[in-house]
């Protein structure tokens, strides 16, 4: 599956033993020879390493993984755990940005909104997608289909997967700030249920304009944080290129989903399959499948006024301070 | 009146006591914009806006609450909230000591209760000389606070903004006081009471993509940068250079950004006269046309 072209430093020794069991079974296949002995503890020490390794991943080793173009993206959890999909364009007055996505989709049978950003496998996709960055006409569509899903009354999910806002010259003569703002603000006032899931990188208030909800799920290699590791980096040590001082960088800032439980700014960490989502995309869709069916259930009984009051009280309570 | 008959002015006459007056040379200020210089307390009585060039130089939060609430009506609410460390930032505690140490502030916002032209507000003020008015726990607590102060008894809320942004030293926590200040707002709203939204320079990143942007009137000084990102990393990701006044005021009221661009001698009428309005209460003047 890994090729070595984009191979993280750490899944080295799994790639090496994939090889292995490759070639034993090109042989076997070439000369007719039955090798299964010999593969089968190879296999299994293959799963247990990569187990072992993925349980162990240092916080940088995580953001290198959420951004893996390998993992499942939006639009391919969308393919694999939602049916039905019909994709709707575009913020009725600039232009669609293809940074966001979204439309109705089904969730075991029943309606529901799903938008979420959207990045690209290879340099002409990222091209169109903008590297998962979106403009403000991004966010304006993403709330233009809530408002949708709430006329209807339909719940929301949305997809975080994103390494920010996209910083430039139209973004900001279109107001970016005000568009990210008014998401914030109409999520939380909107009258029917979102659940919010960081699948990859939830880069900043980029991520956050898609991510205020009654649940906030994140993948377990899934990272959350104010500012980039390599941005953080440079700010405190004027150096954003170094392994070592993106890895600081990443422990002090806490990003990781069992730091964001711990700060009780997430509601809930999806398990992921031995090796990490890109691993097993059909796996990791089941589990968010899953996990999105149990929270939408919890959630569906609520009455309108209810559920924003909880939501908003919800938000109202982030916060450490002394007094 | 005529300005080429220009009026003799009557000499001062000499102090007989004092050979020279002798004037200290810290009672001068320089305008960081044009370089013009003058007296200090002649910056100060203008509201610390350049009389040469308008250029409104930085003041720190105590002043806007002087400026915009009535003489002797603000009261100080809040006060004693402060940052903790919940992440164990490197340096974090020896930065806030430092920058309380610098400014004499708690934190990054003053919130204060009190009239703006006889009407109850409540005032949060953001001060950029604690560490770049950052939004962190505490910023995002205060305007909270303030804001269910306001539901409470339906008074306007009035947010000053100068801040680079959410602090990066208490992480994702200052990321979602974005989201906290914004589910506040909502709930205002809903209320219909009204909010005005005040940006002085510089106001950014998860400050700008919040509260700021959220007001029922959002209105700007002269020249204040106001943005998402900032300029340096636009210029990045560009490649190229930015036009001139770029991300100032002016240019966002040009984009359709902001409601005005107000003078800092301006502002509390202003706002006052926006209230006013949005809270159906009769002009200064009455309600009857002139």
């Amino acid at each position: 599956m890994a090729t070595t072209a984009n191979t993280l430093e750490f899944e080295r020794p799994l790639v090496e033993l994939e090889k292995q069991i490759d070639e034993l079974k090109k042989m076997a296949g070439d000369q007719q020879l039955t090798v299964s002995a010999e593969i089968a503890p190879l296999e299994q020490k293959l799963t247990e390493l990569r187990t072992e390794i993925y349980r162990n991943l240092s916080p940088y080793q995580r953001v290198q993984v959420a951004r893996s173009s390998k993992r499942p993206f939006t639009l391919d959890y969308i393919r694999l755990a939602l049916a039905d999909f019909i994709e709707l364009h575009g913020d009725r007055s600039f232009r669609d940005d293809a940074a966001i996505i979204g439309g109705w989709a089904r969730l075991d049978g029943e309606t529901v909104m799903v938008i979420g950003h959207q990045r690209g496998r290879d340099a002409k996709e990222n091209l169109h997608r903008n590297f998962g960055m979106p403009h403000p006409e991004g966010y304006r569509k993403a709330l233009r289909l809530m408002k949708l899903a709430e006329k209807f009354h339909v719940p929301v999910l949305t997809f975080i997967d994103t390494q920010g806002a996209w910083a430039g010259l139209g973004a900001e003569e279109r107001g970016q700030s005000e568009a990210i703002a008014r998401n914030l603000y109409e999520m939380s006032r909107l009258d029917v249920p979102i659940i919010a899931t960081v699948i990859g990188e939830g880069g900043s208030g980029g991520a956050l304009a898609l991510g205020v909800g009654d649940r906030v799920l994140m993948l377990e290699n899934a990272v959350y944080s104010v500012i980039t590791v390599e941005g953080c980096a440079i700010i405190l040590w004027k150096d954003g290129k170094s392994p070592e001082m993106r890895e600081k960088a990443a422990a002090a800032l806490h990003i990781t989903a069992q730091d964001l439980l711990e700060l009780r700014t997430i509601d809930e960490i999806v398990p992921e399959p031995p090796g990490g989502a890109q691993a097993d995309h059909e796996a990791a869709a089941k589990s968010l499948q899953q996990a999105l069916l149990r929270n939408l259930d919890d959630l569906r009984h609520l009455k309108p006024d209810k559920l924003v009051r909880r939501r908003r009280e919800k938000y109202l309570r982030i916060g450490q301070f002394s007094e | 009146m005529s300005w080429w008959r220009k009026d003799k002015k009557p000499r001062r006459p000499r102090r007989e006591s004092v050979e020279r007056l002798e004037i200290p040379p810290d009672v001068w200020e320089k305008c960081e914009a044009c370089g013009h210089t003058d007296l200090r307390d002649k910056f100060a009585r203008n509201l610390n806006v350049c009389p040469a060039c308008d250029y409104h130089r930085r003041i720190r939060a105590h002043e806007y609450v002087s400026i915009l609430l009535d003489e002797g009506s603000s009261k100080e609410v809040d006060a004693n909230l402060r940052s903790t460390d919940p992440l164990g930032f490197p340096e974090y505690p020896q930065r806030l000591k430092k920058a309380s140490a610098a400014s004499g502030s708690g934190d990054a916002m003053l919130a204060a209760s009190g009239t703006l032209g006889d009407m109850p507000v409540n005032l949060g003020v953001m001060d950029f000389g604690f560490m770049g008015g950052s939004m962190g726990s505490v910023v995002g607590e205060k305007i909270a606070r303030l804001g269910q102060r306001s539901l409470e008894r339906k008074y306007p809320l009035v947010l000053v903004s100068a801040s680079g942004g959410a602090r990066m030293q208490e992480g994702v926590l200052s990321l979602m006081q974005m989201a906290k200040a914004s589910a506040l707002l909502s709930q205002l709203g809903e209320r219909r009471i009204p909010y005005v939204s005040i940006l002085t320079n510089p106001t950014m990143g998860g400050v700008s993509a919040s509260f700021a942007m959220l007001g029922d009137a959002i209105l700007a000084e002269p020249g204040a940068v106001i943005g998402f990102a900032g300029p340096r990393v636009i210029k990045q990701t560009m490649g190229q250079d930015l036009p001139e006044g770029f991300q100032a005021a002016e240019f966002l009221l040009d984009h359709g950004i902001v409601d005005d661009v107000v003078h800092r001698r301006d502002l509390k009428k202003t706002v006052g006269q926006l209230l006013r309005h949005m809270s159906g209460k009769p002009a200064l003047t009455g309600w009857s046309a002139p």
